[in-house]
């Protein structure tokens, strides 16, 4: 769905996303390189447990909600990614 | 207009007294100034619990429990009653002693519904809780409802039997006018001959209008709730020596009290969240279910309710004036009552007395001045 | 962070930069407090570490963003990032989340300049992965560089849509159309005010040359677009739309929508200022005078928290607060309040030339404001339809607040930011009452997330 502009970011940190091993550019938001790598849906409601993305990217619509690092609700496109990063989509209310 | 009974108040303890009126014929009137269910009965932490009462309360809060297991017969809904048990724990020799104490005293009263139990037998219960905890003071079939629909059930009920509730519309004054009370509201007068007093926090004020002083006063107890979360508990939480109440309700969420009061502005009826209470509170849930730090808050509300110096309620007929029965200053846990409230209030009214014993909640047992 | 400053701004945007540097220049001791990782606000988002060839593809608009940023830095404000205000009450007390710790704060004036959000507009199938905010869409773009691999379809109205367009037009990004959702009607509706608006030309000038480059790009543009729909399953797979009568379908992976933004009212709601349903811009907004003063003693509101004006009149907005509040604290007469903010007053009176113009012909097309159908949803968080609102509506609960109770719309994680607005006109539509004499949503703190561990550890950090 999205691509990058630039190639060759300065600063890299290691993520990993739904299993896989990922580099990504320091500094940006887990809901941007979720996207960036092509995570079509990040989480499934917790009522019909149909499928969602983000759609606001500014901490609004709480669509969003993942797990990282084994905690689910967090707002990914208002978390910076780090080193060793665990992202994983997050299933109604979590595990 | 006209009513046999005019009822100020709408919330649980005024619909739950024109539900009882109504299944024996009686109509009445009832007035909310908002409407019902805007204040402490819709917004309460919905705890169905007998367990840790005052003992005057007990014979009341064992006759509402076995109603509350039959609601959906009273109310044509289950109010989402769920029955999982309440637990209240043990973190110390002192705390199981005080709660072996208590077992002591309801036992010695003739009730079975509080039960000490191990600490296997409480990690069984709760397996999520910290694993500090010794014992647990436990009632089996306490549980909890969800307020707002509750209130809107009991009033639904009613109304479906002829009761008569106006919202958004004051008492803007009460007089006697020979055997009947003349109320005043901007849809004009109503005339009845009996007045229940079920204005929550606004109770004394509606007192002493007519001549009686009751030291009730309002407060404003906070709440807090978390986002959904997998279901990890079944029963009520709450503790020896903190304040806590703690449930998770069926769609996921958290819904944690104790009692921690907000700053009230009782003139705008405007609170104000005391976060260094709140924080308090969540080191209190943090202590007690340390997976919990992790939960994101979703909101802080509080509710308006009148609480006595006593803690338990008024309940029973005005100290000066014939024809008018109390029914409020439930210091934040009438929402289990209310179904006896209302039919106490009932038999009051149309019988002269009640088949519970109501006593120890009479208006004048203040002393005065 | 101190538990006391005299002046705390919320929100490092055009207005909460210009708010801050004007009061650091004069002396006071101000707090300018922002989410975000880096200061700028939605427009000038990332502007500190901006790639050049990204930052040109913006637009010099953009570029503006600079030396505001600049300025604030080289001034004495004490500016944290990655600092949520969770609360703020009628006491001037904040709750901030900053690095993950709470604290509670307290100052003798606060400006808030939190700025806008977009307008929630639910239409069949946006709820979608796939359907975005054209707002994200140009966020993934500033804060990351992403722009769609495969192609997009921008739909709804409003100035953003055409300068996205515009922007992706310059990455190369295949733009498949853009859906303009504005009725014909607007124009009629605009006209009035088109003469005084000539005055203020920049504004259109910018706008026509951005149509004028999408058409020589050959980029499909179509006007007066009815019944958009974004179809699809576990994704969006097709946009449809109406287009004079005829339905057309076009394949596409991504659809960023936008209808104009909103005030975001959470805090000066629950700080209790009062608010106004403003007809124009068919939304709530804090009710506030020219120096963003609401009617809580201490606290004002400044850039679009105030009400849309935009990136140049937030500027001139939070200087205005500014001046009055440093006056308000006694450091300068209102005379010399008044002086010193001849130029800002004098841009706020040409902004009131232009900008009804750009209400009448940016409006959304009442029919997706009001009448939904049953089956769309509204509270994207609690997936409440407008069906079952209509339900709770003819059992007689007409209020937001009821409707909330009843149904649990608004009562999810976003805590109604989604459905606020559009259940209000629903309900005002429904009823024949105007969205002006309904009661909105209570808003309940905290208004920004914080977990009960955070909040647990907050009496220690307060006392530091
Ligand atoms: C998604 C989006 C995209 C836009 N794109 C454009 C565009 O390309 N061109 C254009 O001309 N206009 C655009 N606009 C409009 C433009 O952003 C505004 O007119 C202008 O930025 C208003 O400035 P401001 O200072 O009022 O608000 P903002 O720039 O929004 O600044 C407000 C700041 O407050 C912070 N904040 C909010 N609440 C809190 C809180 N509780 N705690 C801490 N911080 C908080 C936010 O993170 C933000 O940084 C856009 C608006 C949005 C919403
Ligand atoms: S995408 Fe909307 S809150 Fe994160």
């Amino acid at each position: 769905m999205f691509k990058r502009l630039e190639e060759n970011p300065t600063e890299t940190v290691m993520v990993e996303i739904e299993g896989t091993s990922v580099r990504v550019p320091a500094g940006e938001s887990v809901a941007a390189v979720a996207l960036a790598h092509g995570l079509i849906h990040t989480r499934t409601t917790t009522i019909s447990g149909k499928p969602r993305a983000p759609y606001c990217m500014m901490g609004v619509c709480f669509d969003c909600l993942v797990e990282i690092d084994g905690k689910p609700n967090r707002q990914a496109c208002m978390i910076k990614v780090a080193e060793g990063m665990r992202i994983r989509r997050q299933h109604g209310a979590g595990e | 207009m006209k009513s046999d009974v005019l009822i100020i108040g709408g919330g649980l303890m005024g619909a739950c007294t024109a539900l009882y009126l109504a299944k024996r014929g009686v109509k009445s009137i009832v007035l909310d100034k908002d409407h019902s269910g805007r204040h402490a009965s819709g917004v309460n932490a919905g705890g169905l619990r007998k367990l840790n009462r005052n003992p005057a309360e007990i014979p009341l809060t064992v006759e509402a429990s076995r109603i509350w297991s039959h609601i959906q017969e009273l109310v044509d809904s289950d109010c989402d009653v769920k029955l999982s048990g309440q637990v209240r724990v043990a973190e110390s020799d002192a705390d199981m002693e005080l709660l072996e104490t208590r077992a002591a005293l309801v036992r010695e009263l003739g009730y079975e519904h509080e039960q000490m139990i191990n600490r296997d037998k409480l990690y069984e219960l709760v397996p999520a809780l910290a694993p500090h905890c010794l014992g647990a003071l436990w009632c089996e079939d306490d549980g909890f409802a969800r307020p707002y629909h509750a209130t809107t059930a009991f009033r639904r009920k009613a109304e479906s039997l002829g009761a008569d509730f106006h919202s958004h519309t004051a008492l803007n004054a009460l007089e006697r006018e020979g055997d009947n009370w003349l109320a005043s509201t901007h849809m004009g007068e109503i005339r009845a001959p009996v007045v229940v007093n079920a204005s929550g926090a606004w109770g004394a004020r509606l007192a002493s209008t007519i001549g009686d002083q009751i030291p009730v006063k309002p407060g404003a107890p906070t709440l807090m709730v978390t986002e959904r979360l997998p279901h990890f508990i079944d029963p009520v939480v709450g503790a020896a020596s903190r304040k806590l109440s703690f449930k998770q309700m069926q769609n996921g969420t958290v819904i944690i009290g104790g009692a921690h009061m907000a700053r009230l502005d009782m003139v705008n009826e405007r609170s104000e969240i005391d976060y260094r209470t709140m924080a308090e509170s969540a080191r209190t849930v943090t202590t007690l279910f340390p997976q919990m730090a992790d939960a994101r808050i979703v909101r802080f509300w509080a509710g308006i309710e009148g609480f006595t110096p006593d803690h338990i309620p008024v309940i029973g007929p005005s100290i000066n004036a014939p024809g008018l029965f109390h029914a409020f200053g439930f210091s934040a846990h009438g929402f289990q009552l209310s179904p006896v409230v209302g039919r106490i209030l009932s038999e009051l009214i149309l019988d002269g007395q009640s088949s519970l014993p109501i006593e120890p909640f009479r208006a004048d047992r203040f002393p005065t001045g | 962070m101190k538990s006391h400053y005299p002046l705390v701004i919320i929100g490092a945007g055009p207005a909460g930069l210009a708010a801050a540097t004007t009061a650091s220049e004069h002396g006071i001791e101000t707090a300018l407090l922002d989410e975000q990782p880096a200061p700028g606000g939605q427009i000038y988002r990332n502007i500190e570490s901006m790639p050049t060839q990204r930052a040109e593809l913006l637009g010099s608009e953009y570029q503006r963003g600079e030396k505001l940023v600049q300025l604030m830095r080289s001034s004495n404000t004490h500016y944290f990032s990655d600092a949520s205000v969770w609360s703020l009450n009628g006491q001037l007390e904040l709750g901030v989340l900053h690095q993950g710790r709470a604290h509670l704060i307290h100052a003798d004036q606060v400006i808030i300049a939190g700025g806008a959000q977009e307008r929630p507009v639910p239409f069949p199938g946006w709820t979608l992965p796939g359907v975005m905010n054209a707002g994200a869409g140009q966020i993934l773009l500033k804060q990351s560089g992403l722009v769609p691999s495969d192609g997009v379809v921008l739909a709804g109205s409003g100035p953003l849509l055409l300068l996205l367009a515009w922007q992706y037009l310059n990455a190369g990004v295949d733009v498949k159309a853009v859906l303009d959702v504005q009725p014909m009607s607007n124009w009629l509706r605009a006209a009035p005010y088109l003469p005084k608006a000539l005055l203020a030309h920049h504004y259109i000038t910018k706008g026509l040359r951005y149509k004028r480059d999408l058409k020589a790009a050959g980029v499909l543009t179509r006007h007066g677009v009815k019944d958009l729909r974004a179809i699809g399953g576990g994704h969006v797979q097709a946009v449809d739309y109406i287009h004079r009568n005829k339905l057309y379908s076009i394949k596409t992976p991504l659809l960023l929508t936008h209808f104009g933004v909103i005030p975001q009212t959470h805090l000066s709601r629950a700080a209790s200022c009062a608010h106004e349903w403003n007809t124009a811009q068919q939304c709530w907004r804090p009710v506030n005078d020219v120096w963003g003063a609401t009617d809580i003693k201490g606290i004002s509101v400044a850039g679009d928290n105030a009400g849309i004006g935009g990136a140049r009149t937030a500027e001139h907005n939070g200087r205005l607060a500014a001046f009055n509040a440093i006056h308000q604290m006694g450091h300068i007469s209102q005379g010399e309040r008044d002086k010193k903010a001849k130029k800002d007053l004098r841009w706020m009176k040409d902004e009131l030339l232009i900008r009804p113009f750009l209400d009448a012909m940016f409006r959304p097309p009442s029919i997706m404001l009001t009448h939904p159908t049953d089956e769309e949803i509204l509270c994207r968080c609690e997936e409440v339809t407008a069906g079952d609102i209509r339900k709770v509506l003819e059992e007689g609960h007409q209020t937001p607040n009821a409707v909330k109770f009843h149904t649990r719309c608004g009562m999810g994680p976003c805590q109604g930011r989604q459905c606020a607005d559009s259940v209000a006109q629903l309900i005002a539509y429904e009823t024949g009452t105007n969205p002006r004499d309904i009661e909105p949503y209570r808003v309940r703190p905290p208004v920004k997330p914080i977990t009960i561990g955070q909040l647990a550890g907050m009496e220690q950090n307060s006392e530091e």
